[in-house]
C-alpha cells in the first residue's frame, strides 16, 4: 500500500535537513544544533491545531466536504461518523485490513491511519465515487459478475485496491493483482472471486471451475 | 406433497447476487453505518484484571468529560463486590458526541477493585493446585462417558493399533464487520440496528433487557458483516448500547473494537484429546478409545449471552467403530466464553480422528483413501471419496510419507464431513402490485450467504419472471418471522416459505385476474387487471422441499519447506452433497469460504493467552493471522446433485475437513505428523527435530 506524500511542512524541511547535512559529520555536530533549534523554532510560529475542533476542507468524490472535527479525528472517522460516507468499513482501526481503503490523488491509503486534517488538499475518492452517473465502473461490474463478494464488508476497500491498481497498470499479472490486494483481509473467504474479478475487469478470460455432476448417475 | 418444479431456469443457475450491486457502491447500510438523527458514539469500559473483586466502579469523572451523554454499569456491576471473571468482560459504558470523547472517558473511570489468583491455560487450569475459576468447583469437569460394544477386550482383538495426542486451539471468529448495534431507546418507540444472525431473537432479547412489551420493539439487520455463529441474540454490547440510550435520550451506536472481538464475543472451544484406534488386518475399524478436555472459556459451553458451546465433539467422529469408550471434559480458564462457530465440534473431531486414522493407514501400509472406503458408514460419502481421488488425480499424487525429495516436501491428504443441516418454521409473505412488480417480505437475514438472492430466484422460477422484478426485504422484525441463521438452516427453512407464497400469490392473482395461467409472458396483463389494489398472501414452510444430512470429502496438497517450516496449501479438491442448490453463485462462495477459513485453521489461527499477565496476547490482525489472497489455493469444486432431497444447506459441511485433510497432507509430506494446529513454521520445524538445539520443545 504506498503511502501518500507528507504535507506538513515539518516532516519535509527534516527529510531536506537530513538530506542536506548528513554528508559531513563534522560540521553536522555544530550545525545540527542550530539548525535543530531554527527548525522548533520554525514550527513553532505555525499555527498550533487542537484540542478543539477545526474546520476543514476535504475534496471528496469531486466535491468540496466542509468539517469541524478535531486534529485527531482520522480521515476514515471523518467519512463515516462527521460525514455520511460510510462505504469505507472500520475493521481493525489499525492499518492491519484494508477495509478503510481510499484513494488519496489515486493512490491506495488506509484512511484509518491517516488524520482528516493532513488530508486537505489531497484528491479523495470512496467507494461512493466510483460509479458514475449510475454507471458501475469494470471492477465493480466484474466484482459483481464473479461474486467476487459474501457479507459485503471488505469489498469497497478490496475495490479500491483493485481499482488504484488499474489505473497504474491496466494488465496486471495474477502476482501483481496480488501483492495490491495484500494489504486487504476477508473473512467470508472471497479471495480466489477477488483475484478473478481483478483479472476480468482487466480484460483477462476468466474460467469457472465449478462442476455439477448427477449422483443418479454414479456408479 | 409440493414439490420444486421440473424446469428451473434461475433455480441452480449462476444468476448474480441481488444485493451486490448495493455492497460494490458503499450504498449497503450496515448497522454501523446507520446514522439515526442525534447518533451518539458508545463505548465499553473493560475488565483490565484476569479474575478479581470489583468493589466500586466510579463513573462520575467520566460523565464529566465533555460530550459525554451518558455513562451506565454493564448488568450485575451496578451492584458492588461483583467478581470479573477474565480480562475484558464489560464492566461499564459510556455514550458521547465524538469517539475522542468516549475514549477520554474511558481513560478517566476509576474502580477499586481487589485482585484474585487466576489460571488462563488449559494444561494449568485442569490441575488440582491451580486458582479455581468458580469457588464452588474444580476447573476439570468430571468426564462424560460414553461405552459401545466390548470395549475390554476389544483392542486385544485388534491386528493394528495406533495411539496419537492431537491439539487444536481457541479459534476466533473475527467478523469483519464487529459485534454491536445502533440502538435508539430514549422513546416510547426501541429501534436496534443490529449486526445479528437473528433479527427476532434480538427484539426479544431487547424487550426482556429493557421490560418492554416486544410489540413496542422494532429490530433491523438489512445488511451484515459476517457473524460464523458469534452473533445470535442481543449480547452484553447490545443492553449497554439501549441502557446507554436510555440514559442519553438519544440513539446510541455500540460497535465493538477489533480488540474487543477477541476478548469477549466467543470462539470456538480448544481441544486436548488422546486417541487410540484399533483395526483388523484387513482394515475394518474395531476399536476406539478417546479421552479429551478442552476449554469453553470461563463458563461450561452452557448458554451465555449470545449463544453456546460446548468442548464436547462427536467421535469416532463420522466412522462406525464396534467397540468405543468416549471420555470427555471440559476445563474452565479465565477467558470469555465459547459461542458456536461454523460447524461446532465438527472440524475439531475431524482433525483428530483422521489424523488417527492416516496414522492407521501407514501402520497398515494401506492407501488412506481405500482405508477410508472400507470403514465409511456413507454411500454417499464413500461415492465422492471415489470422484474425488479421481478428480484430483490421487492415484498419481500420493506417495509414501515422507519419500519426495529435496528440501521442499509435497504431500496429499484426505478427510471427510457429515452436517445436519436442514430447517423449518419460516414465514413470509408476497405482495402483487398491479404494475407486475413482486416483494416478498421474510425476517430472515442475509449474513451474506445470498438468502436475498435464493428467495429472488425461487420467486423468478415459481412465477415465471425475472429476479430483477423481484423485491426481496429481510431483517426487518415487521416482516413475518424466521428462525436465526445458524446450523446451515437458512435456505431450507426459507425456500420452502417462498414456494408456499409464491404458489398462493400465483393463483390469486389468476383467480382475481381470470387469467388461466398467469406466468411468464401473461404475468403483467394479469397484474394489470388488479386494478388499484394490490395482491398480498402469507405463507410458510412446508414439508417435502427440503431435508437435511449433507455428505463432503476434501483432497489436499500442499508443499512444506523443510528449511523455513513454511507449509503452502496448494489445491483443495472438495466433492459435496447439498440437495438441490438454488443459488450455484453463491454456494460456490460459501464452498470457497469454507475451504479458506479451515487452512486458517489448519495454518495460521490461535488465540494466545499469556500465563504470566491472563491477556490475549494476539487481539489484533498483525498478531492473529488470517489468511490473505496469497496463500489461497487452487480450488476445485464437484457438486453432486441430488435435486430429489430438497433444499438442504451448505455453509458448515464445507469448512469440516478441510484443517484434517491439510494436517494429513502435510504428515505425507514430511513423514511425521503435526499433532497441533495451527502448524506453524515452528511446529513443523520442531516436528522434523530442526529446532533442537535452538529453542527448548516446550516453547514449540
Amino acid at each position: 500500500m504506498s503511502e501518500s506524500k507528507p504535507k506538513d511542512n515539518f516532516s519535509v524541511s527534516r527529510r531536506f535537513f537530513l538530506k542536506s547535512f548528513g554528508t559531513s559529520a563534522a560540521v553536522a555536530a555544530t550545525v545540527q544544533v542550530e539548525a535543530v533549534a531554527a527548525e522548533l523554532e520554525k514550527a513553532n510560529s505555525e499555527k498550533v491545531y487542537g484540542p478543539g475542533t477545526v474546520p476543514i476542507t476535504l475534496q471528496v468524490n469531486g466535491k468540496p466536504l466542509k468539517l469541524n472535527v478535531e486534529p485527531r479525528v482520522t480521515l476514515l472517522e471523518a467519512l463515516r461518523n462527521h460525514s455520511n460516507l460510510t462505504g469505507a468499513k472500520e475493521v481493525c482501526d489499525r492499518g492491519t485490513c484494508g477495509a478503510c481503503t481510499v484513494l488519496l490523488d489515486d493512490k491506495p491509503v488506509y484512511s484509518c491511519s491517516k488524520l482528516a486534517i493532513d488530508s486537505q488538499g489531497s484528491k479523495i475518492t470512496t467507494v461512493e465515487g466510483l460509479a458514475k452517473d449510475g454507471k458501475l465502473t469494470p471492477v465493480q461490474q466484474a466484482f459483481i459478475d464473479q461474486d467476487a463478494l459474501m457479507c459485503g464488508f471488505c469489498t469497497p476497500g478490496f475495490i479500491m485496491s483493485v481499482t488504484a491498481l488499474l489505473k497504474q497498470n491496466p494488465r496486471p499479472t495474477a502476482d501483481q493483482v496480488k501483492h495490491a490486494c495484500s494489504g486487504n483481509l476477508c473473512r467470508c473467504g472471497t479471495y480466489p472471486r477477488v483475484l478473478q474479478a481483478a483479472m476480468k475487469a482487466a480484460g483477462a478470460p476468466v474460467a469457472n471451475k465449478t462442476e455439477v455432476i448427477s449422483y443418479a448417475k454414479l456408479a | 406433497m409440493p414439490s420444486w418444479p421440473e424446469k428451473r431456469e434461475y433455480i441452480g443457475s449462476h444468476a448474480k447476487r441481488i444485493d451486490a450491486p448495493a455492497k460494490v457502491t458503499g450504498a449497503a447500510k450496515y448497522a454501523s453505518d446507520v446514522q439515526p438523527e442525534g447518533w451518539l458514539y458508545g463505548m465499553i469500559y473493560r475488565s483490565k484484571w484476569p479474575k478479581a473483586k470489583i468493589v466500586k466502579i466510579d463513573l462520575e469523572k467520566a460523565k464529566a468529560v465533555p460530550g459525554i451523554k451518558a455513562a451506565v454499569f454493564a448488568p450485575r456491576f451496578d451492584q458492588p463486590d461483583q467478581t470479573s471473571r477474565y480480562y475484558g468482560e464489560e464492566l461499564a459504558g459510556v455514550a458521547g458526541t465524538t469517539k475522542q470523547g468516549c475514549l477520554d472517558a474511558l481513560r478517566v473511570i476509576q474502580v477499586e477493585v481487589k485482585e484474585m489468583p487466576f489460571v488462563v491455560r488449559e494444561e494449568d487450569a485442569k490441575e488440582d493446585t491451580s486458582p479455581r475459576v468458580w469457588d464452588d468447583q474444580p476447573n476439570l469437569s468430571k468426564p462424560r462417558l460414553k461405552e459401545n460394544g466390548e470395549f475390554d477386550k476389544a483392542f486385544s482383538e485388534c491386528d493394528a493399533v495406533v495411539e496419537g495426542f492431537y491439539t487444536t486451539p481457541v479459534q476466533l471468529h473475527h467478523p469483519l464487520e464487529s459485534h454491536g448495534n445502533t440502538i435508539s431507546a430514549g422513546g416510547e418507540e426501541i429501534t436496534a440496528w443490529a449486526s445479528t444472525q437473528h433479527v427476532v431473537g434480538v427484539r426479544s432479547d431487547l424487550a426482556g433487557h429493557l421490560n418492554v412489551p416486544q410489540s413496542k420493539v422494532h429490530a433491523i439487520c438489512e445488511f451484515m458483516g459476517g457473524g460464523f455463529g458469534s452473533k445470535f441474540g442481543l449480547g452484553a454490547e447490545g443492553g449497554i448500547a439501549a441502557r446507554l440510550s436510555q440514559e442519553a435520550k438519544a440513539p446510541v451506536k455500540l460497535m465493538l473494537t477489533r480488540f474487543d472481538e477477541a476478548l469477549a464475543v466467543g470462539n470456538r472451544p480448544s481441544s486436548f484429546q488422546k486417541i487410540k484406534l484399533g483395526a483388523k488386518s484387513d482394515g475394518k475399524l474395531h476399536a476406539f478409545e478417546l479421552d479429551s478436555y478442552g476449554t469453553a472459556g470461563y463458563g461450561s459451553g452452557g448458554a451465555s449471552g449470545g449463544g453456546s458451546a460446548s468442548p464436547d465433539f462427536p467421535a469416532p467422529y463420522i466412522y462406525k467403530v464396534p467397540n468405543t469408550r468416549v471420555k470427555q471434559s471440559t476445563v474452565v480458564v479465565n477467558a470469555g466464553v465459547a459461542r458456536a462457530f461454523r460447524a461446532p465440534g465438527h472440524p475439531t473431531a475431524s482433525f483428530g480422528m483422521e489424523s488417527i486414522m492416516d496414522e492407521m493407514a501407514v501402520k497398515l501400509n494401506m492407501d488412506p483413501v481405500e482405508l477410508r472406503i472400507k470403514n465409511d458408514p456413507s454411500e454417499v460419502r464413500r461415492k465422492e471419496y471415489a470422484l474425488g481421488a479421481e478428480k484430483f488425480g490421487w492415484k498419481q499424487k500420493y506417495k509414501a510419507p515422507g519419500s519426495s525429495s529435496g528440501p521442499i516436501k509435497t504431500g496429499v491428504g484426505c478427510a471427510g464431513a457429515t452436517w445436519g443441516g436442514g430447517g423449518r418454521g419460516t414465514k413470509a409473505e408476497a405482495q402483487v402490485n398491479p404494475d407486475g412488480s413482486f416483494e416478498i417480505r421474510c425476517c430472515t437475514q442475509d449474513l451474506g450467504t445470498g438468502s436475498k438472492t435464493v428467495i429472488a430466484l425461487i420467486a423468478a422460477d415459481l412465477l415465471g419472471i425475472k429476479p430483477e422484478q423481484i423485491t426481496v426485504k429481510v431483517g426487518d422484525t415487521h416482516y413475518p418471522p424466521s428462525g436465526g441463521s445458524g446450523g446451515s438452516t437458512t435456505t431450507a427453512s426459507v425456500a420452502p416459505a417462498i414456494y408456499d407464497v409464491c404458489t398462493k400469490a400465483l393463483a390469486e392473482l389468476q383467480k382475481q385476474s381470470g387469467v388461466e395461467d398467469a406466468r411468464g409472458d401473461k404475468w403483467a396483463g394479469a397484474c394489470k387487471k388488479l386494478g388499484l389494489t394490490p395482491i398480498t398472501v402469507n405463507g410458510q414452510w412446508q414439508e417435502g422441499l427440503s431435508s437435511s444430512g449433507a455428505g463432503g470429502v476434501q483432497f489436499a496438497e500442499v508443499e512444506v519447506d523443510t528449511e523455513t517450516g513454511f507449509t503452502k496449501v496448494k489445491k483443495i479438491t472438495c466433492v459435496q452433497d447439498g440437495g438441490l442448490i438454488v443459488s450455484k453463485l453463491t454456494c460456490e462462495s460459501q464452498v470457497n469460504g469454507g475451504i479458506l477459513m479451515g487452512i486458517g485453521y489448519a495454518l495460521y489461527e490461535e488465540r494466545v493467552m499469556d500465563k504470566t499477565s491472563g491477556v490475549v496476547l494476539n487481539p489484533n490482525f498483525e498478531t492473529y493471522k488470517l489468511l490473505g489472497l496469497s496463500d489461497a489455493p487452487e480450488i476445485e469444486v464437484v457438486f453432486l446433485d441430488m435435486p430429489e432431497r430438497g433444499v438442504i444447506g451448505i455453509g458448515e459441511p464445507v469448512t469440516i475437513p478441510t484443517a484434517a485433510a491439510v494436517a494429513n497432507a502435510v504428515a505425507n509430506a514430511l513423514g511425521v505428523r503435526v499433532n497441533s494446529l495451527p502448524i506453524t513454521p515452528q511446529r513443523v520445524l520442531d516436528a522434523i527435530g530442526k529446532l533442537k538445539n535452538i529453542v527448548p520443545a516446550a516453547a514449540a
